[in-house]
């Protein structure tokens, strides 16, 4: 695939689901710890979410890394939005800010 | 010079950090003992004031550009203003433990 094809699928993936992981494995098996703790974050909070294993496809690895201006993953998408990646999803549980965000978009829990 | 010491250099430069804490992390992960490749950096400065928490880490990012496309495989960080750093009590959050995975 292009580049260009792989923003465009990147871009068709956030417009048609509310709550988008990029990650390494999957939200059953996640393979790294940064994923891993993520997940579990959604988890805890009951959010429905697609998880996109990066690792099945190195295009959209590094994809996604240029797509969001963002070196690392895993990379949490709602609404369209870029919201950030592990530390911040973390933070932003830890206040109660994330709770917030998904409140404001109108995001169900599961 | 160590990767650590090249980081600390690089953010002392950048941003004047009031606090900074550079923490190599390797050991917690599937890595070669002595490793430096997973990395947690504490930044504290009033650099930061009116930026988002996306901003300040593409902030980081793009200070680290060279080691992220090199040796450095993971940066975990936090990246506060002074004010902010004293309402979370200097809090830092502990990084997740590996997966097994290298990839």
């Amino acid at each position: 695939m292009s580049d260009n094809a792989v923003a465009n699928s990147i871009q068709t993936e956030i417009d048609d689901n509310d709550v988008v992981l990029f990650m390494k494995g999957s939200p059953l098996l996640p393979q790294c710890g940064f994923s891993a703790a993520v997940t579990h974050v959604l988890t805890t909070l009951n959010i429905k979410f697609k998880g996109i294993d990066v690792l099945q496809d190195q295009a959209l690895r590094e994809g996604v890394k240029q797509f969001s201006s963002w070196p690392t993953i895993p990379q949490l998408y709602v609404k369209g939005e870029f919201v950030g990646g592990c530390d911040i999803i973390r933070e932003m549980a830890e206040n109660g800010e994330l709770q917030q965000l998904f409140d404001d978009k109108g995001i169900a829990h599961a | 010079m160590t990767v650590q010491q090249t980081i600390k250099d690089k953010i002392q430069a950048a941003l004047a950090p009031e606090h900074l804490e550079v923490i190599n992390e390797s050991h917690m992960h599937n890595v070669p003992p002595g490793s430096e490749s997973h990395f947690k950096v504490i930044v504290v400065s009033t650099l930061f004031e009116c930026k988002s928490r996306v901003e300040r880490h593409q902030n980081v990012n793009s200070i680290l550009a060279d080691e992220l496309a090199g040796s450095v495989h993971a940066l975990s960080m936090q990246t506060h203003t002074a004010t902010e750093w004293e309402e979370r009590s200097r809090k830092i959050i502990k990084s997740p433990n590996c997966r097994g995975g290298s990839l």
